[in-house]
Formats: structure tokens, sequence, C-alpha cells
């Protein structure tokens, strides 16, 4: 990981919890940058992550309720933490269970401010 | 959906159904069609697989003059489709997917589940048969026919 998320890539990913973060391009479902640990498909990830971004933004202008600003998707082991940056960006992280969500939350936000 | 080889129905079915894909096209790379996903008429078909497989020769052609590893996905991306395109290989050789996808689904998506069909593709292939038939001029043309039959029904 080298590229210009990775500083802050590298900061989300040091929060306790968390086993991978990426930049994703929200248009196209492709990976932009990852740190992530070894065994997640981050295409995957990134794919469906962009998908569901998709949908819920779809969702939410039809109900009027504007863009969304954060995407919490919980499972029974872990879950998809989604917030969208500027410049067609999705900021994704993939958290275990039994962690901080509300501080990796306000990190997630306000690293997504900064994702230009 | 229809396919030359029965074999290709079951992994090119769950293809379509998860990744959203408009049409799907499985070819030999010089162009004749494996399995068809979408595609209404004959005419449209054929120029698609020789479009393709075109375009996936040339793109290898352009990579090898530079002395690049063959592209192995070329896509192209409209206002309200796209086209990916990427070749594989398969115990029975070396085949084409052009798949024609719209707003409904991702490039990212799309190329989960090709992975995985291609993955399906070659684990249910069967051997290749022992001796291969060389096709005759003269038998082109009726071959060609019943391959529009197996694809098209009729």
């Amino acid at each position: 990981m080298t590229g210009r998320f990775a500083p802050l890539l590298e900061t989300l990913t040091r929060l306790r919890g968390i086993r991978g973060a990426l930049v994703v391009d929200v248009a196209d479902g492709l990976v932009v940058e990852e740190s992530v640990m070894g065994g997640l498909k981050v295409t995957a990830v990134a794919a469906m992550a962009a998908n569901i971004a998709g949908r819920s933004a779809e969702l939410a202008g039809r109900a009027d309720f504007g863009q969304p600003r954060f995407i919490h998707l919980q499972a029974l082991d872990g879950s998809l933490l989604v917030a969208p940056a500027a410049r067609d960006l999705l900021l994704v992280a993939i958290v275990g269970r039994d962690v901080p969500l509300g501080l990796i939350r306000l990190e997630m936000l306000r690293m997504a401010e900064h994702l230009v | 959906m229809r396919a030359i080889e029965p074999w290709v129905l079951g992994p090119l079915r769950t293809f379509v159904a998860e990744s959203s894909t408009r049409l799907t096209l499985l070819m030999t790379t010089s162009g004749q069609v494996v399995a068809q996903h979408g595609f209404a008429g004959a005419l449209d078909l054929m120029a698609a697989a020789a479009l393709g497989t075109g375009i996936v020769a040339s793109s290898s052609e352009l990579a090898s003059q530079m002395s690049w590893p063959a592209f192995r996905i070329v896509t192209h991306q409209g206002d309200r489709q796209s086209h990916f395109l990427s070749w594989f290989d398969t115990p029975r050789g070396r085949w084409v997917a052009l798949v024609v996808y719209g707003s409904e689904t991702k490039l990212g998506v799309v190329q989960v589940f090709f992975d995985q069909l291609v993955e399906e593709l070659v684990a249910a292939a069967p051997a290749e048969p022992a001796q291969k038939r060389e096709v005759l001029a003269a038998d082109f043309e009726r071959e060609l026919n019943s391959s529009l039959r197996a694809l098209f029904g009729r």
C-alpha cells in the first residue's frame, strides 16, 4: 500500500477491531486502495459495498432523505461500514464483533470529509 | 439462454442471475459461439462474436507490440451500458466472454461473478475429445446452421 490514501487507511486500520479498510470507486465498484487482512476477498467487498451504497442512495433519494452519510450493515459476526466521500469515492471498513462502533463511525465520517 | 455445450448452462445461469448483466456471450477465440444469453437475433449474435474476438485479438497484439503481458480484461464504458470483454482458459481451449451490463450493476460486481463463472466452467468442463474432428468447408454451412438452431431454438 503506497498510494495517496495509504496514510488514511493505515490510521483507520489501527483502530481496534478493524479487519480491513478500503477506498472504492462508487461508480464501478473497483478498489482504489486497500489495507486489508489476509483472507478477505477485497474485490468482492468493494463491489458489494459500491452496490449497497448505490442502492441506498437511490432509496434515500426516492424517500427525499437526501444522500446517505453513513451505511452500517450489521451481521452476526461483524459489520460492513461505508462512508460516502467526495469525488465518487467510498470509504469502506470491515469490522469484527464487539468493537467501538461509535468511535469508528466518527473517525470514518471525519476521514470521508478529507477523502479528496 | 442457449448453449451449444449443455454443461455451460449451469454456470452461465448463475452468472447472469448474480451479476444482473443484460447480454452474455461465450465464444472461442475464433468467434465460434458456445453459449449466449439475451441475444434475440442470429445476425446480432454473429456480429458481436466477430467484433468481440476481434477486439480481444487486437488488444492482445497491441500489448505484445508494447512488450506488455496480454490484457485479460477490456472494458468499454458507456452512459447507458458498458461492455466487458475477457479471455480465459478452459480444458476446451481459450474462450472469450462478452458481457453487456447497464446501470443496474457495476463493473466490480461483473468482475467478481465473472471470476466465479470461469472457476465453475473450468470445473465443469469435460475433458477434450480424444480426436478432434476436422471442419471441412463443405460442412461449414451445415455446422453453422446447426449451431444457430441450438442457440436460437429454430
